[in-house]
């Protein structure tokens, strides 16, 4: 029977919405225990969320000082210690997730299957590569752990609130590097929702032209409440911080609602939407890629239409 | 200090993969084959780093069949010093590779190992942080600026921008140390005629698979190839108050 240990991603003494998306991808497997693993300085807040999650078994927690901050090197070795007596270890595929899963299969000798979509038996999983343009199943040796990475966008979060497991603390017998230290994050402080798990999002592209023409982008965000996003383009350009890019590189995504604007629609661009539910393009090119996977398209300059779209809805 | 670069080749990134009918892989026969493109990132600055006087020496590695030689040759051309192949026919893995990069840095005792954060071909994004990790040495992934301090020879620290979800993390860590690239760190240079007779002289050294001792050790097994799931074709509205009212329609504003 499969055993499956989800790595918790959290920041700021808060649990990211992407643990309970890789929580879902552990139930799909039907395994006789789901255990949560939480490391950090200060963990009891991130445990007690973790622990209403439904389909959690045990919330496990270790809390280092080292473990303040995410740092691959560090947690890699406290993981591999703690997968001991696990079929699976499952972390998002988020960055942080992409940062230390690998090395915590190199630490287990095993392969690791990188952004699952689906589960197809417990050791049999789809994932894209190719930028998406191509799904393969891959099987895993079933001998040994499974080391996965959870492609967020194609699992809901797993439903939050009735549930209560039981939060144990671990002591890992581990000694950690020193060689890696942390020394700063640099966010963007929004009051908006989050990209990766708002319903709505608005992107703006290279079409938008500058920073301060951006600013039509957040405010027609704002009026309805949704996240800010961005193609590749505008973050070279400029306009907007690393952090909003949405495609292969940046943020895959999966809101109900997402509005490109003056976005032409690069491959690597569509691969960070394809599982949106609506997709509309604003776009005066009437023959830019993104009308080809849009439901619903306008054709048009987004600096007339965009006014026109917050005056309709008063 | 010396620089190992992993140098992988790649589908080029203009083709647009067609899945093969019978499910059976991808279609490349006759395809254009191009250095993966995060890897010239990194080939890019390891050539800015010993332009800058950090490194002395800008070697790259890379995993394949015999034919491989013209892709490293791109790399030499581009300005690496020398190349190392690692001749095998097989298709090698992360963890492979990274058995195999790890070999060569035991002879090479490099300062930094600099590959692409991911190849496009299979998106794996795992060789650099797998290859950290049994060499025991940090990793820093994802790298949108890195800045290299040297002690004495390959002794010194790096510290790191990376390009993270919730912004930009910077870390320092001691070398030797292996990086991954993010696509903001530089724009690589365009490989100029003069180079390209210049690399003819430069040496690759060849190295059969087999006589790595390394256990090719391959765990996942790809059994099907599929199209994606094709989005319907939708629908074009003629101007702001009808795109309001579908989407009100929809229920989604």
């Amino acid at each position: 029977m499969s055993k499956i240990l989800v790595i918790a991603e959290h920041l700021d003494g808060k649990l990211n919405p992407s643990t309970a998306r890789a929580v879902s991808a552990a139930i799909a497997v039907k395994p006789e225990a789901i255990d949560v693993l939480v490391l950090g300085d200060s963990v009891d807040a991130i445990a007690a969320d973790a622990a209403m999650i439904e389909g959690v078994s045990r919330v496990l927690t270790v809390a280092r000082a080292e473990n303040a901050h995410p740092l691959a090197a560090v947690l890699a070795p406290q993981i591999a210690k703690a997968a001991d007596g696990y079929s699976h270890v499952f972390a998002p595929s988020t960055t942080f997730g992409k940062d230390v899963a690998p090395r915590v299969a190199a630490l287990l000798g095993v392969a690791q299957v990188s952004d699952v979509m689906s589960v197809e038996a417990s050791h049999t999983f789809k994932r894209p590569i190719y930028a998406g343009n191509a799904i393969i199943t891959v099987e895993a040796n079933a001998d040994h752990a499974v080391v996965a990475t959870i492609r967020t966008a194609s699992w809901p979060a797993a439903n939050s609130g009735s549930n209560s497991a039981p939060i144990e603390a671990l002591t890992l017998d581990v000694t950690l590097p020193t060689h890696t230290r942390f020394i700063e994050l640099k966010q963007g402080s929004s009051d908006r929702p989050d990209l990766q798990s708002a319903g709505k999002v608005v992107s703006g592209g290279r079409g938008v032209g500058s920073k301060e023409n951006f600013e039509i982008i957040y405010k027609f965000a704002d009026k309805i409440g949704a996240a800010v996003g961005a193609s590749r383009a505008a973050v070279d350009a400029g306009y907007v911080p690393n952090e909003m890019q949405v495609g292969q590189t940046g943020k895959i995504i999966a809101p109900a609602l997402y509005m490109a604007i003056g976005i032409s629609g690069a491959i690597q661009h569509l691969t960070g939407i394809k599982d949106a539910g609506t997709i509309v393009a604003i776009n005066k090119d009437g023959e830019a890629p993104i009308f080809e996977i849009a439901d619903i398209g306008l054709v048009g300059d987004l600096f007339k239409i965009i006014p026109e779209l917050e005056q309709t809805l008063g | 200090m010396k620089i190992l670069v992993g140098y992988k080749r790649v589908v080029d990134y203009n083709v647009r993969i067609q899945v093969k009918s019978d499910g059976s892989g991808v279609v490349t026969d006759g395809v254009k084959l191009s250095a993966n493109p995060f890897d010239d990132i990194a080939l890019e600055e390891a050539l800015r780093l010993r332009e800058k006087g950090v490194a002395e020496e800008v070697i790259v590695v890379g995993i394949g069949p015999a034919d491989l030689t013209a892709h490293l040759r791109n790399g030499l051309a581009m300005g690496a010093n020398r190349a190392i192949h690692v001749v095998t026919t097989d298709a090698v893995q992360p963890l492979t590779a990274a058995r195999v990069f790890l070999k060569l840095i035991e002879k090479e005792q490099p300062g930094l190992f600099i590959v692409g954060k991911q190849a496009i071909d299979d998106d794996a994004n795992q060789t650099g942080q797998m290859l950290a990790a049994l060499w025991d040495r940090p990793q820093a992934t994802f790298a949108g600026k890195i800045d290299v301090s040297i002690e004495s020879g390959a002794t010194g620290k790096v510290t790191v921008t990376r390009e993270v979800d919730a912004g930009l993390e910077v870390i320092e860590a001691e070398l030797p140390a292996v990086i991954t690239t993010d696509l903001r760190l530089n724009e690589p240079r365009f490989i100029k005629l003069p180079d390209i007779m210049k690399a003819k002289s430069k040496p690759i050294d060849s190295i059969e698979f087999a006589s790595l001792g390394v256990e090719a050790h391959d765990h996942l097994k790809t059994t099907h190839y599929a199209a994606p799931a094709k989005r319907s074709k939708g629908v074009m509205v003629k101007d702001a108050a009808e795109l309001v009212a579908v989407l009100k329609q929809k229920g989604l504003l």
